[in-house]
């Protein structure tokens, strides 16, 4: 039964109205409360109108719950021109009743206070715009402007208080806006009075960077999440990355994904990368990352699939110049719509803008791989902890979309195992690159720190760049250590010439014994000849006896019957031979 | 909605002056309650005396209750209750309030230096 299992989760739950908005609904588990105010504030150009409008629109539109804007900062043209770069044609809610927006224009200078007043008005109208379109959600915004414009706020602060009450009592689900104060929350403490949620909106910079941010400081008679989420805005609207709401519900696929290097593949179970997994390609300066993620671009247009490649570093003119001097060509693969380059400096913009331009440019080119070519620039002054969550984000968003990730990031101490952003719980394969120093010269080595859920060659590789991409070679280990480069050459000279030497030394032996074989085979051969002529005369000899044993008896017989002798003449004859 | 209770009340709407007589300077005003509150009858009567005092014969008051004319509030951009809007002469002025100061209703028509 539909009804019962939709109560279920909602037993002890205080009623709440979704927003609509992307994060924002599952870090307040579900909406803000129903029938009571809510507080949205924070510094100027934070996004709170933005936040209230789009409450309105999608209450509107996604929920069927009419809304009623009151602006006290902005006209109603402002507000329409304002929003609808974010796709919200407010001029269409109005004139579907879904909207009502009223602008509330006070001038300090053209009021004259002559006495006691309430503001009695403010409820009318308020209460007029709600029941002319049977409003479910109210926005005032920023409530706190009657103190600019009004005198007494004595009187104000108890009207605020009524007010608050009394959209309560109307069961409208509100928001209120207010400007973040010095010490309190709001200006005019507001926090005072709506006391059922506040949810504080933050506009930092740091290293000349901007971030956003939202926090649900209170939130009575619910749980939310209390930690600080990074929050977008773009041509879609709001969205809060709500890094824990993500889950890990993501298909894991058992499809591999080549490397584009063949001997890298056989390292990694023969098959190379899982399909959506991440990969983590790490190294010191100079050891190849890119070259590296080159090859899997190349590779995965090779076999007809699309690829994205964010540069954060290099113009996609100057890694295609420099992936040509190892004989990767990726400008036809541009050129026939299969790769695609985005490229911008990481101070560009602030990493919500750079996870959403990512976001944007993986839904609409729909890629197979993606590289992002280093994400350690994103580290710009202490925001590791952001770019961290910006990366969790972005790892699970590719695995949503089955798409396989490679990342490439710059360590500053060579052989360290750690990474500078504390990603390595997010990556699934993880390919480190070094720096191998050995007799006076400089090699690159390759070995895989781990790869989840495959059986994985645990060797280091030298790693070597040539005109013909990446090759990887067995590095030396004995008892003078890892020997690469022309140490490797050498080492591999010196074996070979033992080698030889020993073959030959094989093979003399094997001549010699060839040798000995042989005569002994001639001695056995004269021998069986001697033994075969003593045999034959033997034999004639024997022959010859014979003939003259049966001539004997012949003639005994021919004598016999000479003499007329009887049969028993025969056994006289037998017993002779035999004498 | 409470509009009508109120309304029925007899709330005074549209009070003609004494004397309608127009002249170059005609006073229009307009007073904006919100029912019959001790207030709203407060502001009247403090309106009606300092009108036949400074603009006898030249002036028209208007009195609109929100109870009964909830959308009028928009166009004046009423807020508090009660307020004075001055239509006429221009520009357009706002007094809220009781108006037991009458000197700042005064200054708030123009008129202290009339005198």
């Amino acid at each position: 039964m539909p009804p019962t299992k939709k109560k279920q989760p909602s037993v002890r739950q205080l009623p709440k109205a979704p927003t609509g908005i992307q994060g924002l609904d599952e870090i307040t588990c579900g909406g803000l409360p129903r029938g009571r105010p809510t507080l949205v504030c924070g510094g100027a150009g934070c996004g709170k109108t933005l936040l209230a409008m789009e409450f309105l629109v999608r209450g509107a539109i996604q929920f069927n719950e009419p809304g009623v804007f009151m602006a006290f900062e902005e006209t109603t043209h402002d507000l329409t021109n304002n929003v609808s770069s974010l796709g919200f044609d407010l001029e269409d809610l109005v004139r579907r009743k879904k909207l009502v927006i009223d602008y509330v224009y006070i001038e300090r200078s053209e009021i004259e206070e002559t006495g006691e007043y309430d503001l009695e008005g403010l409820f009318i109208r308020l209460g007029h715009a709600i029941d002319s379109i049977g409003a479910k959600r109210v926005v005032l915004d920023t409530v706190e402007s009657l103190f600019s414009g009004l005198p007494n706020p004595l009187i104000l602060r108890a009207e605020l208080r009524r007010l608050f009450r009394w959209l309560k009592d109307k069961g409208v689900t509100a928001i209120i806006t207010g400007e973040r104060g010095d010490e309190a929350l709001t200006r005019q403490g507001l926090e005072e009075y709506v006391s059922d949620c506040v949810i504080v909106l933050d506009h930092r910079i740091s290293e000349q960077v901007s971030s956003r941010r939202l926090r649900v400081v209170k939130y009575r008679g619910s749980t939310h999440g209390t930690n600080e989420y990074p929050f977008l805005i773009d041509e879609t609207g709001f969205s809060v990355v709500a890094v824990t709401s993500l889950g890990l519900k993501q298909e894991a696929s058992t499809k591999r994904v080549p490397t584009g290097v063949t001997r890298l593949d056989a390292m990694l179970g023969g098959a190379g990368y899982y399909l959506g997994s991440s990969v983590l390609v790490s190294g010191t300066a100079g050891t190849g990352k890119s070259s590296l993620a080159a090859h899997f671009v190349d590779g995965a247009c090779r076999r007809g699939e699309r690829a994205v490649y964010f540069a954060f570093e290099e113009s996609p003119s100057q890694i295609m110049r420099n992936m040509r001097s190892i004989g990767i060509d990726l400008q036809q693969w541009v050129r026939k719509g299969l790769l695609h380059f985005q490229a911008t400096r990481p101070t560009f913009f602030g990493l919500e803008m750079h996870l959403a331009t990512m976001h944007k440019a993986v839904t609409a080119f729909k890629p197979h791989v993606v590289v992002i070519d280093p994400i350690n620039s994103f580290i710009i002054g202490g925001n590791e902890v952001d770019v961290r969550a910006m990366l969790m984000r972005l790892v699970d968003f590719m695995k949503m979309k089955q798409v396989t990730c490679l990342f490439t990031n710059l360590t500053s101490s060579g052989t360290s195992g750690n990474t500078d952003l504390a990603v390595s719980s997010l990556i699934d394969t993880w390919l480190q690159l070094r720096d191998m120093e050995i007799g006076g010269e400089r090699n690159r080595g390759i070995s895989l720190l781990k790869s989840r859920g495959m059986s994985h060659s645990n060797q280091i590789r030298e790693f070597l760049l040539t005109d013909r991409g990446v090759d990887l070679r067995d590095v030396y280990v004995g008892p003078e250590g890892v020997l690469t480069g022309s140490a490797r050459l050498a080492q591999e000279a010196r074996e070979t010439a033992a080698q030889t030497a020993h073959e030959q030394d094989v093979e003399r032996k094997r001549i010699e014994l060839e040798g000995k074989r042989r005569a002994l085979e001639a001695q056995i051969a004269v021998m069986r000849a001697d033994l075969d002529a003593q045999e034959a005369e033997t034999l004639s000899r024997l022959e010859q006896e014979q003939g003259r044993g049966r001539q004997l008896a012949k003639e005994r017989v021919s004598m016999g019957l000479s003499r007329k002798a009887d049969v028993g003449g025969k056994t006289t004859g037998q017993r002779r031979q035999a004498e | 909605m409470t509009t009508k209770t109120f309304a029925s009340n007899g709330s005074p709407r549209k009070v003609r002056p004494a004397s309608p007589a127009k002249k170059a300077d005609a006073f229009v005003l307009r007073l904006y309650v919100a029912g019959q509150t001790p207030k709203s009858l407060l502001a009247f009567s403090n309106l009606k005396k300092l009108c036949e005092e400074h603009l006898a014969g030249h002036y028209q008051i208007e009195v609109i209750d929100l109870l009964v004319d909830p959308q009028l509030a928009r166009g004046d951009q009423i807020l508090a209750i009660p307020t004075l809007v001055r239509k006429l002469p221009m520009p357009v002025r706002k007094i809220i309030g009781d108006l037991s100061n009458t000197e700042r209703v005064l200054i708030g028509l123009d008129l202290l230096e009339q005198k």
